[in-house]
């Protein structure tokens, strides 16, 4: 509701300025005090006037004052070592993380068994019965086409491994998740305890979280898996808690009136009735395993993910797309099974014995190809190579695009002119910006559009960065960071506009989107850098496509479900298509181009870390510094200071929090 | 309804067999293989294979005759250099087939904890040092010695070095004392680090197609130089002196890299159970014409590391004979 009349009045407010400018001197402030932004600022600015000259005198105007360091780099590496040395025998390692670590071994494993005894046929063919039942024989076809493609990329090992870690990655997941949302959706308190965390968690890039499993867990699958909970249970608990709390209170009162018991309640009312968020958080859950999954790979994780970042390493285009394709497949049934299983059917009604016929002649199918095929991994000789032709159409481009267009040079001047006059002006400014000026600024901005406790977090936020002593290569961080954003957002709503208006350009985007989302980062990065050098350009490169199609998607939404009856009397009064666009669609989509920022901000992020494998440097490299020397100070700090950044930049571009707040 | 106690019940599965598998008695974490060996009841070896090619090379081989001659099933994982020492010790990977010196893991893990032996040399000699590229060393010899290095500073600037030279550094992985030596040097250039070596030969190949100059860091052997033509710059010589100084305080290094012979560790249980696979691995021993030979069909070929692999060993049946057990 809120967020309806908030626009409407703010085009309220803009139409007066239009009348005669008459008021005067006390009667401007009083207008001013009335309007919210205005009143925010000008308390700011109040406590600016006190508290900076403070500041300024004490600790001087430029970078973080070293005063309000705190270097941990004894503490941590003594940790680091201390564990080295006891892993193998305090009883904190052989009686809690051993048993984690092994339950997590053994799980897999088991899965991965089951995997290769059903061979290449039982698995499809699994697959198949498994998307025909829960979400129609389309997808099955889509199943079938998209696990015989794995085969013939000849990854059918690796993506066997990927799909065993991922199995138990989603369902401890799943069950985490669940848990956590079954404690926050019962209880107000726990709630409100859990949410910053949450939010947190689903702000933080995925690299950050590496490091600190792996000096406990070592290299391997135990703590990739582990390292994927982490980043993969959030989605489920919130999406649990938010369908638990939005039941319906007439349903909740004529069950209690029916005398049932609080269990009872729960099981036969609260969560059948979530059922939808349910299914829809363990499809978030499934979404955001997947992409961790490559990530992991750093920590050894193996399968798919190792695969693309071995291709990587002889910067081998073809082979790492081959890696990268079934990821995108096995997102792509994945996601459909999952969405298919949450939206409503009318298959509801079928008689359980025909359900259990159908699930038996299923099994029978699969038993039977799993036999005529033998327990045999995909055969050898039923492959394709793609990763030759790949690699040649990538040497064409780069040769035809990095120097020499007439008129605007190539690729490498884009980015040396990117470098130099976006991003080198960008990262001076914010590094020169004096530190109290910085806190100031990032408050006004999340109190403008949050509430006092977002802005606080945002400034707490910044303030760790600086106490770490890492306040100059964050600042760095954040130059990239904000130029990246913004020309995603330049193009992402370029892109969103003919998008929203037309449904057949919806329609031929919508695959492209779908692939270039869930395309692991870690391929992006050699085309990239054959195309833009080494640096921040490539990294920001990189960023602008990963992000664009979250910001094409939510921001086409937005302006697609603008009121039609606004549009229509905009067109009534003779508004032309620009002036619709700006003047009626922009202003009543604003909360979903916000959020579209918001998204933009949060994975452009996540991709700038990774760009310091390209050169990006700053805190990325510090990270990849830290996990490529097993330097724990390094790589820690490093990593919760992008943590840290990215709870600020969150903070920042929030706008709906206080709506929800009100909620 | 149904498909809820389905997943409770697979979860339980999932949870019994786990607590099945590790028992209850103390689990030691430093023994625990990876999920993925010997599924399917063939005997996996794992190897560690690190970023840069050569590296890979090794792998490719051992793999191939491992599984084509020996029998085994090979598992490749790519973990960089120092966690890879830490899985070593672990036995999350059973060998890595070349190592440049760490000193430090080396005490640690062979001398004190004693779950890692030595596996004997590769039969390569790494050498790291500061290098050019050919046709820019031709025009300005000069260039060659590091007290020149300055002279050439404004026509190395690259668009991350911040006015200065540039010097390109790779992983941060590899060993590396160019930020020092910079310093201690008085070399008006900045270290800037690709981030990959994958970053940092794209680079390489991309100023070298357009005749740019450069200075990087680099190694021998590298398939590269086969691409590239390269020079080394002249560094202040080698000294035992130096290097001891460095050991104490890496920032205080100003003398060029050592040539390391590269050596072979395997994970101490593997040499003791490992049978056939632990001495054809200790065996194991090539030149750096034939290792150059394998990466360069990888890297600039493209082949499979597989498919590379095959190729050598059928052409050299000679060299790999004497490794099998």
């Amino acid at each position: 509701m809120s967020t309806a009349t908030t626009p409407a009045r703010a085009a309220a407010a803009r139409a007066k300025k239009t009348e005669p400018e008459a008021a005067a001197g006390a009667a401007v402030l009083k207008a001013l005090w009335a309007r919210p932004a205005a009143r925010k600022l000008l308390i700011l600015a109040a406590a600016a006037a006190v508290l900076v000259p403070v500041a300024a005198a004490t600790h001087g105007s430029g970078t973080w004052p070293s005063a309000f360091t705190v270097d941990l780099t004894k503490p941590l590496t003594g940790a680091s070592d201390w564990i080295i040395d006891n892993r193998d025998s305090h009883w904190a390692f052989l009686y809690f993380f051993g048993h984690v670590s092994g339950a997590i071994i053994g799980a897999v494993h088991a899965v991965y068994t089951v995997l290769l005894a059903l061979g290449w046929a039982g698995v499809t063919a699994t697959a198949a019965l498994l998307a025909w039942r829960v979400a129609g024989a389309r997808v099955a076809v889509v199943a079938l086409a998209s696990f015989a493609a794995c085969g013939l990329l000849g990854m059918w090992v690796p993506t066997m491994r990927t799909l065993a870690l991922m199995i138990v990655a989603v369902a401890v997941s799943v069950a985490v998740g669940a848990l956590l949302g079954l404690a926050a959706g019962l209880s107000d308190r726990t709630f409100r305890a859990l949410r910053p965390v949450l939010d947190t968690m689903q702000a933080l890039p995925a690299f950050a979280y590496l490091l600190p499993v792996v000096l406990v867990f070592g290299i391997g699958v135990a703590p990739a898996v582990l390292a994927t909970v982490v980043y993969a249970a959030p989605p489920m608990a919130r999406l649990t808690a938010l369908g638990l709390r939005s039941t319906d209170q007439g349903v909740m009162e004529a069950v209690e009136s029916l005398g049932a018991t609080g269990r009872q309640r729960l099981l036969t009312a609260r969560l059948p009735l979530a059922r939808r968020e349910l299914l829809l958080g363990v499809n978030q859950t499934i979404m955001m395993a997947l992409s961790m999954a490559v990530i992991a790979s750093v920590i050894g994780a193996d399968g798919l993910g190792d695969r693309v970042y071995q291709a990587l390493s002889t910067v081998d285009v073809g082979s790492a797309l081959a890696a990268g394709i079934p990821i995108v497949l096995l997102a792509i049934v994945l996601d459909r099974t999952t969405a298919g299983a949450a939206s409503p059917r009318s298959s509801r009604t079928t008689a359980r014995t025909r359900r259990a016929t159908a699930w038996a002649a299923g099994v029978a199918v699969v038993a039977a190809a799993a036999l005529t095929a033998g327990a045999k991994p995909w055969p050898d000789t039923w492959t394709v190579a793609i990763a030759a032709p790949v690699n040649t159409a990538k040497d064409w481009m780069v040769d035809h695009l990095y120097t020499g267009i007439p008129g605007i040079g190539g690729t490498a001047d884009l980015a040396a002119h990117y470098t130099a006059w976006v991003l080198d002006p960008l990262r001076d400014g914010l590094q020169a910006l004096p530190w109290w000026g910085a806190l100031l600024l990032v408050a006004a901005l999340a109190w403008l559009i949050g509430t006092w406790r977002t802005a606080l977090t945002a400034v707490l936020s910044l303030a760790a960065i600086g106490v770490l002593g890492r306040w100059e290569l964050s600042m760095d961080t954040l130059s990239q960071v904000v130029a990246a954003v913004a020309v995603t957002l330049v193009l992402g709503f370029a892109i969103a506009v003919p998008a929203a208006r037309s449904p057949r350009v919806e329609r031929l985007l919508r695959p492209v989107l779908d692939v270039f989302q869930t395309m692991p980062q870690f391929v992006y990065l050699i085309p990239v850098v054959a195309l833009f050098g080494i640096g921040r350009a490539p990294a920001a490169a990189a960023a602008v496509v990963y992000a664009l199609p979250a910001v094409v998607r939510i921001a086409s939404e937005g302006l697609r479900r603008v009121n039609p009856g606004a549009m229509e009397s905009a067109r009534s009064l003779g508004a032309t298509s620009g002036q619709q666009l700006r003047q009626v669609q922009f202003p009543l989509a604003r909360p979903q181009l916000l959020l579209a920022v918001n998204q933009a901000v949060v994975l452009v992020l996540s991709v700038v870390i990774i760009g310091g494998l390209v050169g990006g440097g700053a805190l990325g490299y510090e990270v990849v510094f830290g996990l490529a020397q097993g330097d724990l100070a390094t790589g820690l700090t490093a990593g919760v200071a992008i943590a840290c950044l990215g709870l600020m930049l969150d903070r920042v571009t929030q706008p709906t929090k206080g709506a929800r707040d009100g909620a | 309804m149904a498909r809820k106690t389905m997943m409770a019940a697979s979860a339980l599965c999932v949870l019994a067999a786990a607590a099945t598998a590790t028992g209850c008695g103390a689990a030691d974490m430093t023994k625990q293989a990876s999920p993925y060996a010997d599924a399917a009841g063939t005997k996996t070896v794992t190897l560690s294979v690190q970023s840069w090619v050569g590296a890979r090379a090794n792998t490719a081989v051992a793999k191939y005759l491992l599984e084509h001659e020996l029998g085994y099933r090979v598992d490749t994982v790519q973990v960089d250099e120092v966690p890879a020492w830490d899985a070593l010790s672990q036995g999350r990977v059973d060998a890595i087939m070349e190592d440049w010196g760490h000193p430090e893991q080396e005490k640690r893990y062979v001398e004190d904890k004693k779950t890692i032996a030595p596996g004997g040399d590769l039969g390569v000699t790494g050498h790291i040092g500061w290098w050019v590229p050919k046709y820019f060393a031709d025009a300005h010899p000069d260039v060659l010695d590091w007290r020149n290095l300055n002279k050439y500073a404004s026509q190395l600037r690259g668009p991350e070095s911040g006015g200065k030279g540039q010097l390109l550094d790779g992983s941060p992985s590899y060993v590396t004392n160019d930020k020092a030596l910079v310093a201690n040097l008085g070399l008006d250039y900045k270290v800037v680090f690709a981030g990959s070596e994958a970053a940092q030969i794209t680079q390489l190949q991309q100023s070298a197609k357009e005749k740019k100059p450069f200075l990087t860091y680099w190694y021998e052997p590298q398939w590269l130089f086969n691409e590239v033509p390269m020079v080394e710059v002249k560094l202040p010589e080698y000294t035992q002196e130096c290097a001891d100084k460095g050991t104490k305080d890496p920032s205080t290094v100003n003398c060029a890299y050592p040539t390391t012979p590269l050596k072979k560790f395997l994970n101490a249980d593997f040499t003791r159970k490992g049978g056939k696979a632990a001495r054809f691995l200790k065996n194991f021993a090539w030149s750096k014409k034939d290792q150059n030979a394998v990466a360069q069909m990888i890297a600039e070929d493209k082949l499979s590391a597989d498919e590379a692999a095959k190729r050598w060993v059928k052409e050299n049946p000679d060299v790999w004979k004497k490794w099998l057990p």
